[in-house]
């Protein structure tokens, strides 16, 4: 069931998508460069090494076990699977044999050499956003490292998905190329910051919701989003959002994994150890800055959590967490997240939390912060009706608000991280 | 015909607190390091999470964290007129496998030995007499100070985020702390732990009897603490399982929560597990090692070269390696030539309970080192003219957490089973306390280790034979120092207190310390050790073998502190001197 619905849904829109690009309507006009707003490095092979950090290329085109940036990780989209390109300058596998002009157009337009459409799986509807210079620099970058000759697997994507001409009528639709525009009503800083949050960081691939073709919703962005079976949380000022961090919080997040706040983990590792931690410190001040200028979204209305559910909730709450988490929620600052005041606790949607209590999460390990400081699993240890209930009381103490969690939510995410276990189940006596 | 790998700078045989020490300091360096561990990988999360930790069945009972002796024992014998027997079931002493070692399953008791601890002969035979070291106690001077190794214990007290109260600051002393101690060039990183009531009760009694109660220092963090390598430790919840457990809640300062988080990042380390070395190779000379052989997970033979060979075991399998690896001669004490399995030491304990019936104690509440000491009685820190021994030893109520299967406390005349018992102990549990006492033991001439003549272990290798009984000059102290504790006991104002000396000869069944010391020990001559101070082999100067082993006799307090400082001293010496002429020694003899 769960891909049929996009797949009917994709041949609506197929049609009306047609009658759009008849109307001569296209997203592939050229665009001016912008002025640049990038870092000064004169090297384009050192400059192309941090670009490639600030794009957090790493995290989708080395696949664990393989040569960097040799593509073959599998992205996981309700239209099936996309395995990452090989990016090393192999003239074969790789980008070796491609122009500038065809990476420009890449990046630009998200159009491979050849002229076949790239799938947004390869954010080009952010990377549009670069400019030509640093998307030369970029390539400048990429020629210089291994080639390897791996060629990942073929995607398997479903009908009509898997024709990439069917991309021209998704973009037609979602996706407009231009490069970064600044705003002369802002700072430096602040425009340096939405350069990298809006274009090669790419944060809104994660943090933006998506629509049922999977295109970014124009009306909120990285108001927080869903993909594959996490909730990447709100980035703008409401209070399930960065509203209670400050922009030295941010700062401190991005460079350590950690804050007095919370503790990254799960989907954001990745993008902690190849990008953020190894940004310069101007980078990650700017992206602070631009972040905490984003205007608060509307945060979910809390309908009350039934008080018996709350009883329950408290009592196993005492019992289970509050070792850690404190008997207040406020946790160990860098240590165990806080939860009284947690993003992840108050998202509308409570899969991120269900999950870190079913499976368990261990924070990212970094140079600053090189300790893996884990949850471990409960999903052996309590029913989903008893994780209903203490999450409920999360969400609803300490000060939070956020709608109850309904055993149908729990049990739905215990068979699907069954399906896609994230980590190791901890070892039960009976099975040593 | 074993495989042969390409060559390390340096090899670590066995992967506990000794070895992430030294694979962190070795890697800082610069060198290549190989680890080869026999047992498994183990962390925090995956191992030890508190969803299952505090366990007792599994851990206690089952002892799921300690050798499993169907794969490789000790026979053990009192004396040379028995017939050593395999040990088949861990009881006085619990030695650890796996990655961490025993250092996951210690309570994080981190002690200074006494700056008189380092000169044990001269010492008593200057304040003492010649007679107050009979022949055959073969106790000698460690050949370094307690000034030596102040900065190395004060470096592993930081590593490890010691909670605790200095009594001695460059020479002044502190209210508060132990006076007796050596001088430490700065207090502990964290405050000592809070203190429930019974060891409150103990130390308020120690005090008014002219005592000198302080904490106990512990590896049990006080607070959140970021260690100089930059690994964090949390505050410690007081749940009382440490000993015989791992620590969930990254408050017990192990291997896994003070180094491997930085080591195992490090692109010149590699550990290999399961991953059995069964001996030090040698060149035809006899005096370098060239690399181990191991045995993998697959039963294959494997040779590692390297230019350094570190053998950080556990000390019983150190002295073993040694002997099944032909380095140093054995020792044979109707000769007394040899040295290779000489001083082998343990320590002596026993206890008082108090009983009482108007004080509740929740004796639940627990740490690993969490208690009021006193060392009035430990060292040379009393006159001991008269008193026909030499040593002594700590005296301190300890909180640990009364887990209820192993915590069962009766009174004189409570019957032993049955329905009276459980309500004996159904009465006592919240009313009862125990002060324990942790005394030293010489080292005797006919206490050793050898291979045993007889039992092999799985892999065709004999066994390590003890040979090893308590002598008078122990049961004279560990008397006295239980006389001591009773006294103490009784200012408690209990309702009763029960005595529990230790008699007769030495049982290896009853859990007593895991403090096994001796059989390589250091010295400041190859006439009469085995290592030199820095801990290399006076016989092969490219093979060092860090560990309570090196101990020429043993001490009135917990080792791991002495073993840490002894391991960084060394990794000092290789660093500032050794690797500037590797393969020399650093001591000529």
């Amino acid at each position: 069931m769960r891909r049929v619905l996009p797949a009917l849904a994709f041949a609506c829109i197929l049609a009306a998508g047609a009658i759009a690009v008849a109307a001569g309507h296209t997203a592939q006009d050229p665009a001016p460069v912008a002025t640049p707003v990038q870092s000064t490095t004169p090297d384009p092979v050192a400059r192309g090494r941090y670009l490639a950090v600030l794009g957090d290329c790493a995290g989708c085109h080395t696949r664990p076990g393989g040569a960097p940036l040799a593509g073959g990780l599998p992205l996981q989209s309700s239209f099936g699977t996309i395995y990452t390109a090989n990016i090393t300058p192999d003239p074969k596998a790789g980008i070796g044999s491609w122009t500038a002009d065809q990476f420009w157009r890449a990046m630009h337009e998200g159009r491979r050499a050849d002229g076949a459409h790239l799938y947004p799986a390869f954010p080009y509807v952010y990377f549009t956003r670069v400019s030509r210079a640093d998307s030369d620099a970029l390539r400048a970058y990429l020629l210089t490292i291994p080639a390897s000759n791996y060629t990942p697997p073929p995607n398997t994507l479903m009908f009509p998905v898997n024709i990439r001409a069917s991309m021209t009528i998704w973009n037609a639709l979602f996706f407009k190329a231009g490069t970064f525009q600044p705003r002369s009503d802002q700072s430096a800083e602040w425009n340096r910051g939405a350069y990298i949050v809006t274009g090669l960081g790419h944060c809104g691939a994660c943090h933006t919701p998506k629509n049922l073709l999977q295109a970014d919703s124009r009306s909120k962005p990285l108001q927080g989003g869903k993909i594959e079976d996490w909730v990447a949380p709100d980035l703008t000022g409401a209070p399930n959002g960065l509203g209670t961090w400050s922009q030295d919080d941010i700062v401190e997040f991005l460079k350590t994994g950690r804050n007095a706040h919370s503790n990254g983990g799960a989907s954001m590792s990745s993008v902690l150890i190849h990008s953020t931690t190894q940004m310069s410190d101007e980078d990650r001040r700017d992206i602070a800055i631009y972040l905490k200028s984003l205007a608060p979204s509307q945060p979910p209305t809390a309908r009350g959590a039934p008080g018996d559910l709350m009883a329950e909730g408290g009592a196993i709450y005492r019992d289970q967490c509050s070792a850690c988490h404190g008997v207040d929620g406020a946790g160990e600052p860098r240590l165990f997240p806080a939860l009284r005041g947690s993003a992840n606790a108050q998202q509308r949607d409570p899969t991120t939390m269900v999950r870190y209590i079913l499976t368990g999460s261990q924070s990212t390990a970094t140079t600053d912060r090189p300790t893996p400081f884990a949850m471990p699993a409960f999903a052996w240890k309590l029913s989903d009706h008893q994780i209903a209930a203490v999450a409920t009381y999360v969400r609803n103490s300490f000060g939070n608000s956020a709608p109850p969690v309904s055993v149908g939510d729990v049990a739905s995410l215990r068979h699907k991280t069954a399906a896609h276990p994230i980590q190791k189940e901890p070892p039960a006596a009976e099975q040593r | 015909m074993a495989q042969t790998l390409p060559k390390t700078d340096a090899v670590l045989i066995g992967f506990g607190w000794v070895g992430a020490m030294m694979g962190q300091e070795l890697t800082d360096m610069g060198l290549n390091v190989v680890a080869l561990e026999k047992g498994s990988w183990r962390d925090t999360p995956t191992d030890f999470a508190t969803t299952f930790a505090q366990d007792e069945l599994r851990y206690y009972w089952r002892h799921e964290l300690f050798e499993r002796l169907n794969h490789e024992t000790l026979t053990f014998r009192n004396n040379d007129g028995q017939t050593a027997l395999p040990m088949r079931h861990l009881g006085s002493f619990l030695p650890g496998s796996n990655v961490g070692g025993s250092g996951v399953h210690w309570n994080g008791q981190v002690w200074r030995f006494l700056p008189t601890d380092f000169q044990a002969r001269s010492h008593n035979v200057s304040r003492y007499g010649k007679a107050a070291v009979p022949d055959d106690m073969t106790i000698q001077d460690w050949g370094v100070s307690y000034d030596d190794l102040e900065p190395y214990y004060d470096k592993f007290e930081y590593l490890c985020g010691v909670s605790g109260k200095a009594g001695n600051l460059g020479g002044q002393i502190v209210p508060g702390g132990d006076p007796f101690e050596g001088p430490r060039r700065r207090d502990y990183p964290n405050p000592p732990l809070d203190m429930p009531y019974a060891p409150m009760l103990f130390a308020k009694a120690a005090s008014e009897t002219g005592r000198h109660p302080f904490p106990h220092p512990a590896a049990n963090s006080s607070r959140p603490y970021t260690n100089p390598l930059g690994v964090q430790l949390a505050q410690c919840t007081f749940c009382g399982f440490c000993e015989k457990y791992g620590c969930g809640n990254y408050s017990k300062a192990t291997a896994q929560t003070t180094i491997l988080p930085v080591l195992m990042r490090k692109p010149n380390f590699t550990l290999r597990t399961h991953s059995e070395v069964m001996k030090i190779e040698l060149s035809p000379d006899g005096k370098t090692a060239t690399g181990v052989t191991y045995v993998d997970a697959q039963g294959r033979e494997i040779f590692q070269p390297a230019d350094l060979v570190i053998l950080c075991a556990y000390s019983l399998e150190n002295v073993r390696m040694l002997l099944l690896s032909d380095v140093g001669k054995p020792y044979d004490p109707s000769t007394g030539e040899g040295l290779v399995g000489k001083n082998y030491a343990y320590q002596i304990t026993s206890s008082v309970n108090v009983f009482y019936d108007d004080k509740i104690l929740n004796p639940f509440i627990g740490a690993g080192a969490l208690g009021m000491m006193c060392n009035d009685y430990n060292g040379d820190n009393f006159d001991h003219s008269g008193l026909g021994f030499i040593g002594g030893g700590y005296i301190g109520l300890m909180q640990t957490g009364a887990r209820p299967i192993e915590t069962h406390p009766t009174p004189n005349g409570a019957p032993t089973w049955g329905s009276g018992w459980k309500r004996a102990v159904a009465k006592n549990y919240l009313r009862a306390a125990t002060i324990s006492t942790h005394g030293a033991v010489m080292s005797h001439k006919q206490n050793r280790l050898d291979l045993d003549p007889t039992y092999k272990d799985a892999l065709g290798r004999p066994l390590l034979r003890m040979t090893f009984d308590f002598t008078d000059n122990e049961h004279k102290m560990s008397d006295y120092l239980t006389d001591r504790a009773a006294e103490m006991g009784r200012a408690m104002n209990p309702r009763e207190i029960k005595v529990n000396k230790r008699a007769g000869s030495y049982d290896i069944v009853p859990y007593q310390t895991t403090h096994n010391t001796g059989g390589a020990i250091m010295g400041a001559n190859p006439r009469d050790s085995v290592l030199n101070t820095y801990l290399q082999s006076w016989d092969v100067p490219n093979l060092f073998v860090p560990g309570a082993n090196a101990f020429p006799q043993n001490a009135g307090y917990n080792p791991t502190g002495t073993v840490a400082a002894l391991t960084y001293r060394c990794t000092d010496a290789i660093r500032t001197h050794y690797l500037k002429a590797p393969g020399q020694p650093l001591v000529h003899a």
